[in-house]
């Protein structure tokens, strides 16, 4: 048997730690993006690589939009997921453009733990969001004796079979039931 | 006064904010002594229906003491008396409301504009519930304006536990109107996607009104176990083919009644088409995702009827109207003309027929409201029916 999931909203508030996790990561990512727009060969000296501007420039972009869609939506957490696909391409992109130098290697270094840091953190917070969700496996309290039927289902069964359908709700007379053995429409 | 704010996408918070007051001659003053967080109250905290304003207050599922009354009003409640507020607020008096079509009562939306442009023609003003259906404070707070207050209110006797009438409010007389419009016979296999508390009550509305089959369709557990307390046979889709499972249960034929509980925010994770919806919504191509709508229409048996009181906001997409055509569904919907069956409903909860307590797992102080908004929409703790007191110490869940 598996677990509730407990209550995850902070006291008072209509959202969780992991919640406001995603919102501050939705404001970095746009903060990122814009800095890599804007000064994509500063981005790149600290980063340790050379010639990469244009990419740098499509990472911003890429980064604004994950995080305008983590601070718009009621769910981020598939953004969050997007956020750590685009980790693993800028550890990627460092890797590969690291340069020969030992001036450049250090930096790459650096970057690539920066990068390593904040992968780790997004998935973090993706799988703090996907935890909080109930599922099939997780939600497994047990409401079989709530019939809501005071007398019984059996005894309550069809209780309102009498009740009149108003004429605008009803099914219209050349749409009902019909019934074989004797020929008629049924009511 | 304290109440349940609405600030922005899934910010929702406990504020104090002035005090109702009588602004209109038919106004009442309510104070709540319980209200509840109803599954469309999820589609403004994740901020899928527009028209929400920051400042906004929520809930459309109240009841309490009438404590001042306006003059215009006073031929019909007086201070004391104990009432369920409806989500819809009615005039009485137009052309819909006689017809007994209060859901689109001609007078009440004090917004008009707004919603014969979103909608063509415009609906009733609703409680808590976007400025695009009045923008009227709702009852998730220590009191309530009730504009209209003498034809916009249920009364109801004392010494019955505001548990067994506060659903009159809404998610009873939703799940009754479901069933109802679906006009079932004894013949009839009803299929129902959805046991929240709208699916429950309609679970419970299609048995009592004698329906030979009742199929109820999710993917939690404890929301299956409910639904089959209730006499539903039911299907896990996370496990076994929705399409399959009901054509096998219905000789091949398909249901001949169709229901869907869900709206616009179906969570069918594995499908095709639920992956497209989510694709298409987050680029603000689509506003909702349609998912049941397209099992029924393709499932239902031929010159069937699909009743849908799930809420839908805007725009959808890949809707199969071919197959609705060709087979002669018959299609109802539409909020709920909640004071049409209120009656009828009060007087089968009084003879002891229906108890809608039994969607109740968590009750709780007004002030842990954020909270359970939170706990509510990711299905935590258990958590179906979310009922708030104003004033209670501590909270428990059943």
């Amino acid at each position: 048997m598996h677990d509730v999931v407990r209550r995850t909203a902070l006291p008072g508030r209509s959202q969780s730690s992991h919640d406001k996790m995603a919102r501050s990561l939705g404001y970095f990512s746009i903060a990122l993006g814009i800095a890599e727009l804007v000064a994509p060969g500063e981005i790149c000296r600290a980063a340790g690589v050379r010639g990469l501007e244009p990419v740098v420039r499509g990472y911003g972009a890429r980064e604004i939009a994950t995080g305008v869609a983590i601070l718009t939506s009621h769910d981020p957490e598939p953004w969050i997921w997007t956020r750590v696909v685009g980790d693993l391409a800028d550890i990627a992109t460092v890797a590969i453009g690291v340069q020969q130098d030992n001036q450049s290697k250090g930096r790459s270094a650096l970057a690539l733990a920066a990068l390593a840091t904040v992968t780790l953190v997004d998935l973090a917070c993706a799988d703090g969001l996907n935890s909080e969700k109930g599922s099939r496996k997780t939600a497994t309290r047990d409401y079989s004796r709530r019939s809501g039927f005071p007398r019984g289902l059996q005894a309550t069964r069809g209780a309102a079979r009498d009740f009149k359908v108003p004429d605008d709700m009803g099914t219209p007379e050349l749409l009902r039931p019909w019934d074989d053995t004797r020929g008629i429409r049924q009511n | 006064m304290k109440a349940l704010v609405w600030h922005g996408t899934t910010d929702i918070r406990c504020d104090s904010v002035p005090d109702p007051g009588i602004e209109h001659e038919r106004d009442a003053i309510i104070k709540v002594t319980s209200c509840a967080i109803c599954g469309s109250d999820l589609h403004l905290y994740d901020h899928f229906m527009p028209g929400m304003k920051s400042g906004d207050v929520m809930g459309h599922e109240t009841m309490g003491e009438v404590v001042e009354v306006g003059p215009a009003a006073r031929k019909s409640l007086k201070v004391g008396d104990r009432v369920v507020i409806p989500f819809t607020i009615i005039c009485g008096e137009c052309e819909q409301c006689r017809r007994g079509n209060f859901s689109v009562c001609e007078t009440t939306n004090r917004n008009k504009d707004l919603a014969d442009k979103a909608f063509g023609h415009s609906t009733a003003g609703l409680f808590g519930y976007t400025h695009l259906t009045g923008g009227y404070p709702g009852g998730q707070a220590e009191y309530l304006r009730v504009p209209f207050a003498d034809t916009t209110h249920i009364k109801v006797p004392d010494g019955i536990p505001d548990e067994k009438l506060l659903f009159l409010s809404d998610i009873f007389p939703t799940g009754w109107q479901a069933a109802v419009q679906c006009d079932i016979q004894p013949t009839d296999t009803v299929a129902i996607w959805g046991c929240g508390p709208v699916g429950q009550m309609t679970i419970r509305s299609a048995v009592l009104l004698g329906a030979r089959q009742v199929i109820a369709i999710d993917r939690l557990p404890e929301r299956l176990s409910m639904a089959k307390a209730g006499g539903a046979i039911t299907i896990n889709f996370e496990e076994e083919s929705v399409i399959e499972r009901l054509n096998e249960l219905t000789g091949g034929k398909g249901p001949e009644k169709c229901i869907d509980a869900v709206g616009l925010e179906a969570h069918a994770t594995g499908s095709v088409d639920s992956m497209y919806d989510r694709a298409k919504q987050a680029m603000m191509l689509e506003t909702d995702r349609p998912h049941v709508l397209r099992e029924m229409m393709y499932v239902c048996r031929p010159a069937g009827v699909l009743s849908i009181p799930g809420v839908y906001g805007g725009l959808l997409d890949k809707i199969p109207l071919g197959a609705v055509m060709n087979k002669g569904l018959t299609i109802r919907t539409g909020q709920t003309h909640v004071n049409r069956w209120t009656d009828d409903l009060l007087n089968r909860v009084l003879e002891n027929q229906i108890d809608p307590s039994f969607v109740i797992t968590h009750t709780e102080p007004l002030e842990s409201g954020p909270e359970m908004y939170k706990t509510f929409r990711d299905k935590q703790d258990g958590c179906i029916k979310v009922v708030l007191k104003p004033g209670m110490n501590g909270g428990f869940h059943a």
